[in-house]
């Protein structure tokens, strides 16, 4: 049954357990550290991302709450934290952009829905390289651990924003944090380090371990979409590890790379940051798009509106991503000729994402919707990213960008993308997948709960800050008061909106804490296929034991066949025999 | 739409402001369509007893025109756009016209420093006149400034001009403005600079040639005495 390289992935099994191909490994009595610790299993590996990726994420929005605090009661003290400093408001606004990114998006999206659906819905045991895999989440563990010591070292944390532009974060004597801008740098190498590692798995995985019959336009899309992600952000990343690389010299042994006292060029800097930095967009964006793919095509039980499309668009944007890095330099001393190039490259990306939103909507067409909890936060996706898509194209055009450019205009759209990717995307995949991850159904009511308890202050906090970036508000300010232009009564309306509107959002966020832990215990059994879907995941037992599979399965067709016609049930699983 | 919430001082403002406005009407366009449809759709296809989904793949050639032709659509707004953003950035940033003043801006941490040109109407000469935090200059004249910085990034920003321009230490980077309408304004710096970046409130005065010579004037007396 198994494929070479599933053979291959066996035999990496062995090593790490002692146990052979064929046997069965759902009885094989493991002690907690090999278990749960030092697993090389990919579903224990997804978890452990997943929950250190939460983790991060409670803290950069803990990091939020106060910053925000400040900004509508300036100078006040803060419930739980204290007056805010300005260094302090520096570092908090600069950890909380960094720990959303790197240590909230990339590792829920990516390394943990990449771990625990990649094997799973392409119908082998495990990935190509489990140690391999195994050390990408010690290495990302160890990330995130000097992040969090950043903050405790003389000084403080690093607060030259989560773009670290030099001359202000390559030198102490202007950035004043001399220990933590060195290992906010090192955080995020180790970080990308762990990354360009389960990147190479996912990849390797994707290509050699499919079920028997999986051709490549039978892959589901989620998986497709992992796979881009790894592959963008292995292209992009290595300048940035090179500047990163240059950074820590510079900070530390007095190197001059973007010091222009000696030759050096700060812009440089921009460049290679930017060069990886809008990629990283995308490889944020398509895990998201894929969960939303997945949700979509079952609770509508319709098949995805033109597959190909939608991979081809996803390979687009890809490819274009790396055209439009320059949209962030607009007015940083860039050749002025050179906005034009990339205002172009720019706009045009909107083709590529406006049809992933088309070929959505267009899914929906002649479905049969049902509104589970998972099916709103996948909608509420698309509602809400348009707005990010659309008020993204003020920004790429050289013109307005101008004066949009580094105010709360432009913090509100890149929200009006993030959230959607690193909030409600998740909030998608976790609500759709909890049960084949732990084999409890979650609360449904309270599950909806917490999704509009979510989702309508999320607009209210963003809303308010288009407005106030009209309005002039520059970013990374630490109070308002010294601009008379800014410290008027509608602006501190503003601001104090969009902060209540983010305490609510964050109260409601208990609602789902609550619903995930007391459905561990409580929740309805699920059984192996609750939402009658077709992709192989569903098809192994809830949750899948160690192997995943009873018998790895073959695959007969695509992922979507929903409704297919002159059949009774309304699905036919990927594995059914025609 | 901007000058709703900020005044237009500078004569490239409208320039700006209607290339927003241009930009919210054509994107503002797709956003309520697109969300129409969107919720049509969703109240339309609501699950009923009996009824089933329908087969569509979307590869067909009468399907895939249902996202072809907006896509299509998508382009040429596009490229509208495109020019319009162009147009004007040319003319705000790639191209300036001749000056008839020149003002040296440096950013530091956290100060901003003018230099006016004074009496002679040259910079670098005895009767420059040197400002912190204090920008004058005159209506209706053409300035180019000359940003410098002295030690990090930071960014010189008019919001009523909507002008934004980063300085780079290292480099001088030469922009233009030419203000409309007599008033006190905000300076801002919008580049993260350090823990004073909200420290850096400068104010631009724009008077009339007169009032202007007189403050060139008085500003030499101290400077003499």
């Amino acid at each position: 049954m198994a494929t070479p390289a599933q053979e291959h992935a066996h035999s990496h099994e062995e090593h790490a357990h002692g146990h052979g191909a064929g046997h069965d490994h759902g009885h094989h009595a493991q002690s907690f550290w090999s278990k749960y610790v030092f697993s090389v299993d990919h579903k224990v590996i997804g978890m452990q991302y997943m929950f250190t990726g939460l983790f991060m994420g409670i803290i950069g929005a803990f990091f939020s709450y106060v910053f925000r605090m400040q900004m509508a009661y300036p100078g006040h003290n803060v419930p739980g934290y204290g007056v805010v400093s300005p260094g302090e408001y520096n570092a908090l606004i600069t950890n909380h952009g960094t720990i959303m990114i790197f240590w909230l998006a990339m590792p829920v999206l990516v390394a943990a829905f990449g771990n625990f659906l990649i094997p799973l819905m392409l119908g082998c045991d495990d990935m190509v390289f489990p140690r391999l895999n195994r050390l990408s989440y010690q290495i990302f563990l160890l990330s995130a651990l000097v992040l969090i010591a950043s903050w405790f070292v003389p000084g403080g944390g690093f607060g030259g924003a989560w773009t670290a532009y030099p001359p202000l974060s390559a030198k102490s004597q202007y950035n004043m944090t001399p220990l933590g801008s060195t290992l906010w740098v090192i955080a995020v190498a180790l970080e990308f380090v762990a990354f360009l590692i389960g990147g190479i798995n996912f990849v390797t995985t994707a290509m050699n371990s499919r079920a028997p019959g999986m051709k490549l336009f039978d892959i589901p899309m989620v998986v497709w979409m992992i796979v881009i992600a790894s592959i963008l952000f292995m292209a992009s990343v290595g300048p940035l590890i090179a500047g990163a690389a240059m950074l820590v010299f510079d900070q530390t042994v007095g190197t001059g790379f973007f010091d222009p006292v000696r030759g050096g060029d700060p812009i440089l800097w921009q460049h290679l940051f930017w060069f990886f930095g809008h990629p990283e967009v995308y490889v944020v964006l398509l895990p998201a798009v894929g969960i939303v793919a997945e949700i979509i095509t079952v609770f509508a039980r319709k098949k995805l509106f033109a597959y190909k499309t939608v991979l081809y668009t996803a390979f687009g944007t890809g490819i274009l991503s790396f055209f439009v890095w320059a949209h962030h330099q607009f007015i940083a001393g860039i050749d002025p000729r050179m906005a034009n190039v990339f205002t172009a490259t720019t706009v045009l990306i909107s083709i590529p994402i406006a049809e992933m939103m088309f070929v959505f909507v267009a899914t929906l067409y002649g479905g049969s919707i049902v509104l589970t909890t998972p099916m709103l936060w996948a909608l509420a996706f698309i509602a809400e990213f348009i707005i990010g898509g659309v008020t993204g194209i003020y920004l790429g055009s050289s013109g307005s960008d101008i004066y949009f450019h580094d105010t709360y205009f432009v913090l509100a759209h890149f929200h009006y993308t993030f959230v959607p990717i690193a909030v409600i995307a998740v909030f998608a995949g976790i609500t759709y997948w909890y049960p084949k991850m732990f084999g409890k159904m979650l609360n449904d009511t309270l599950g909806k709960i917490h999704f509009w308890g979510t989702v309508i202050p999320f607009n209210g906090i963003f809303i308010p800050l288009f407005l106030t970036g009209m309005g002039g508000d520059h970013r990374r300010i630490h109070n308002y008061n010294n601009f008379p232009e800014l410290a008027n009564e509608r602006m501190y309306f503003l601001r104090e909106f969009a902060t209540v509107s983010l305490l609510v959002l964050l109260a409601f966020q208990l609602v789902f804490i609550i619903n995930f832990f007391w459905s561990l215990k409580a929740g309805k059994k699920a059984g192996n296929n609750p939402w009658d879907a077709n992709t192989l995941e569903w098809q192994a037992p809830s949750p899948p034991p160690h192997g995943n599979f009873a018998e790895l399965p073959n695959c007969y067709r695509g992922p979507y066949e929903y409704s297919a016609p002159n059949r009774d049930k309304d699905y036919w699983p990927q594995n059914e025999p025609a | 739409m901007i000058e709703r919430y900020i005044e237009q001082a500078s004569t490239y403002a409208a320039d700006i402001d209607n290339l927003i406005t241009l930009i919210g009407v054509i994107v503002g366009f797709w956003f309520v369509l697109v969300e129409l449809v969107f919720f049509g759709l969703i109240i339309t296809f609501r699950r009923r007893p009996g009824v089933k989904a329908q087969y569509i793949t979307g590869e067909e050639k009468h399907q895939k025109r249902w996202v072809g032709i907006p896509h299509e659509l998508v382009l040429v707004c596009d490229i509208v756009i495109i020019i319009a953003a162009v147009r004007v950035w040319v003319n705000v940033k790639q191209t300036q016209p001749p000056a008839q003043e020149t003002v040296r801006v440096i950013a530091q941490q956290w100060a901003w420093s003018f230099v006016h040109a004074g009496k002679d109407g040259k910079l670098d000469t005895a009767d420059d006149v040197r400002t912190v935090d204090e920008l004058h200059v005159k209506v209706g004249t053409t300035y180019h400034f000359k940003l410098e910085s002295r030690d990090v990034l930071h960014s010189f920003s008019v919001p009523v001009f909507r002008i934004k321009q980063d300085a780079i230490p290292g480099r001088v980077i030469t922009g233009w403005f030419k203000a409309t309408k007599i008033g006190v304004h905000d300076i801002q710096c919008t580049e993260i600079c350090g823990i004073g970046h909200a420290l850096m409130p400068a104010r631009i005065h724009i008077q009339s040639k007169g009032e202007y010579d007189t403050w060139v004037a008085a500003q030499s007396a101290t400077a003499s005495r």
